[in-house]
């Protein structure tokens, strides 16, 4: 197969372009967006190779019906995929929701600017953190992965890909408009290098009858996609395992709702990523994700030359949750900074997850800036002087 | 034309499991589901082959009762989930059955879009002028004047003529019926199951639970001979001054033409991007 970018090999590109080239290498064919900065150039990117690869590119009238047609692509038996940010993601939580609810796979990934409301669309922010896990309504669980680097941007877009098709779930690229627009070195791996994961099909009829059943015993279903003659219905409503509405039955919906949350939860090892630097002897640790864990890593890197025992733990996964791993390392070190472009929103889930072995304590920072190492530097020294 | 009986239309294609149906008694949805199903039946499509897309309401309940491939989507999304489906895999031929509220009110914006692409799909369109499964508020094809729970000295808001609305946004073909032209509403169904690009046949559909009650219509005999009442032929329409029209509902074939449609208009796209890059001559 023939593809409109250069594959194994090393390439200079924008976080956007990356995570468009992983896509189609992941084998992504279907593609719906709605212009909004700072995420139009993963979508131009997927206009120009979408025709060229025989799949589709399409502009929706807006960001509701873009994830909306991602859905339906993703039920014709497409790897599929829609971009945004702040204001086209708000928009998307309603379809967000109908997509945990039918277990579609579909990658949906967020070039985070800074918000409420329009806000300052060229500049970043992490702001949509808990909207990426909690913000569409009802109970719920999904896949939340953040890079750092455009390196990462690529790489982790085939990983959401993975994890969509094997867990039959959305999965939410959370990256921001630093990574998306920086230009880096990338590596694009030839296609035979890679592992691409290919959602589950009903080996049989018999299995075909159950969409939502747990048959196999892994919580994941195998996924009838249309058009095989399996007759399969899918709804948003409460279903049961073959897909019928059910919405008065309590131990259906529980059942249901349990089943979809657990198949994250109890995946939680093979899920979950993260990189830690210097952690073993340290006795301050900074927690950070994305474009701003580069200036976190910065830090720690000065602060040992100072003498301070200090490491960084790197989340790349923001959701499932390692709530234990966060309480391990507060149990051996003095402290926790967060480090975060927000007012405190991982913040609240660190704390929680260090369970007051160790305090925890915020650096901040909003307004579309990073925080540079010194920032953070002179906020954990004066801490150090003044106790 | 020899019509099949209801049971042998009903065996072939209804869920039985899923019976009976959530509608009222009197309500106008389950015959134009019978029309769709014989329109299906006469044409001879493959029902492996068929996918039904839904929004949210009375008539999108549709697609869980009929043994095809379904996707019940949200409130007014079901023409952008669709625009995916036949996108993604165009050999799928794909019927949205809407709400009047589902397709004009809340998926307005995605109606005129997916007719402005020209976007491969049949809409059967249910339009009772209210919203009954909420418990009959007013729909924006309530006619002014006429009551709902949310306007209940009378709707002071103009109607939408949704078949008008169609044509002037593009839709290859478009009629309009009430439930009792059930031989012209067949009809039409099959011509815009065989065409490309955007189809809409809608009808006039009765809701004496929700609607009519509140509009001195409790029956769905009284809602169907005020139908009646209301609807003049097309042809008749042509020679009647607007005066004559006013409060009135045309019938019959609004338009039928040959634009090209979204899935052939993208193979063309194709085509011309592998040339543009040289990737084909």
């Amino acid at each position: 197969m023939r593809y409109p970018f250069p594959v194994g090999a090393v390439d200079f590109i924008q976080g956007d372009e990356a995570i468009a080239r992983a896509a189609i290498l992941a084998g992504c064919r279907f593609y719906a967006g709605y212009p909004i900065t700072p995420a139009s150039e993963i979508f131009e990117a997927m206009s120009i190779y979408m025709p060229l690869v025989d799949g589709v590119s399409i502009q929706m009238e807006d960001e509701i019906g873009s994830i909306a047609a991602v859905i339906g692509a993703s039920w014709a038996g497409a790897k599929s995929m829609t971009a945004t940010s702040g204001p086209g993601f708000s928009l998307m939580m309603e379809n967000l929701g109908y997509a945990i609810m039918t277990e579609t796979p579909l990658v949906l990934v967020n070039v985070q600017r800074s918000g409420p409301s329009t806000g300052q669309p060229t500049l970043a922010a992490q702001g949509d953190l808990m909207q990426a896990i909690w913000g569409t309504h009802g109970d719920h669980s999904l896949i939340v992965l953040t890079p750092a680097t455009v390196q990462e941007a690529f790489d982790m877009t085939i990983k959401a890909f993975n994890l969509a098709e094997k867990y039959r779930t959305p999965v939410i690229l959370l990256t921001d408009a630093e990574v998306g627009h920086m230009r880096e070195r990338v590596y694009a791996p030839h296609p035979d290098e890679l592992e691409l994961i290919y959602r589950k099909l009903p080996a049989n009829e018999e299995e075909a009858n159950y969409p939502f059943g747990d048959i196999h015993g892994d919580l994941v279903p195998p996924m009838p996609v249309f058009g095989k003659g399996h007759h399969t219905y899918v709804t948003g409503l409460t279903h049961d395992e073959k897909g019928r509405p059910k919405t008065v039955q309590s131990e259906i919906h529980e059942k249901l709702i349990k089943r979809i949350v657990e198949k994250i939860e109890k995946n939680k090892k093979d899920i979950v990523d993260y990189e830690a630097y210097e952690l073993e002897d340290a006795e301050i640790v900074i927690i950070s994700f994305g474009i701003v864990a580069r200036s976190a890593m910065r830090a720690v890197k000065e602060l040992r030359k100072k003498g301070i025992k200090a490491g960084l733990l790197k989340l790349n996964v923001l959701w499932p949750f390692d709530f234990e791993l966060i309480e391990r390392i507060a149990e051996r070190v003095e402290k926790i900074y967060v480090v975060e472009m927000n007012l405190g929103q991982l913040y609240h889930m660190v704390k929680e997850g260090a369970n007051g072995k160790a305090p925890v304590e915020l650096i901040p920072k909003i307004g579309g800036e990073i925080h540079t190492p010194k920032e953070i530097i002179e906020r954990i020294k004066d801490n150090l002087r003044w106790g | 034309m020899y019509l099949k009986s209801s049971y042998e239309i009903r065996d072939k294609y209804l869920r039985k499991d899923m019976l009976p149906t959530i509608f009222c008694p009197g309500c106008g949805i389950g015959a134009v589901l019978q029309y769709t199903l014989r329109a299906i039946d006469d044409l001879g499509l493959n029902q492996d082959e068929v996918v039904w897309v839904s929004g949210i309401g009375c008539s999108s309940r549709v697609p869980g009762y009929v043994n095809f491939d379904g996707l019940h989507t949200t409130h007014g999304r079901a023409l952008a989930f669709a625009t995916g489906i036949k996108m993604a895999n165009p050999d799928l031929k794909v019927i949205a059955f809407m709400g009047d509220g589902d397709a004009a009110a809340i998926g307005g914006n995605h109606l005129i879009h997916a007719i402005r692409r020209n976007l491969d799909i049949t809409v059967i369109l249910i339009n009772n002028f209210t919203y009954g499964m909420t418990g009959g508020q007013v729909a924006p094809t309530t006619p002014k004047g006429l009551r709902g729970t949310t306007a209940p000295y009378g709707s002071f808001e103009n109607p939408f003529d949704i078949a008008e609305l169609a044509v002037a946004a593009g839709a290859n073909y478009v009629a309009r019926w009430s439930v009792f032209n059930y031989l012209q509403g067949i009809n039409s169904i099959k011509k815009a199951l065989q065409k490309e690009g955007f189809t809409l046949v809608e009808f006039l559909s009765p809701c004496p639970i929700s609607f009519g009650r509140r509009n001195k219509l409790k029956t769905a005999p009284e809602l169907i001979k005020w139908y009646q009442k209301l609807s003049v032929p097309i042809s008749k329409a042509k020679e009647m001054s607007p005066e004559e029209l006013k409060g009135k509902v045309i019938i019959g074939e609004f338009i039928d033409r040959d634009r090209p449609s979204l899935v052939k208009e993208y193979e063309a796209y194709k085509k011309r991007a592998k040339k543009a890059m040289r990737w084909e001559e």
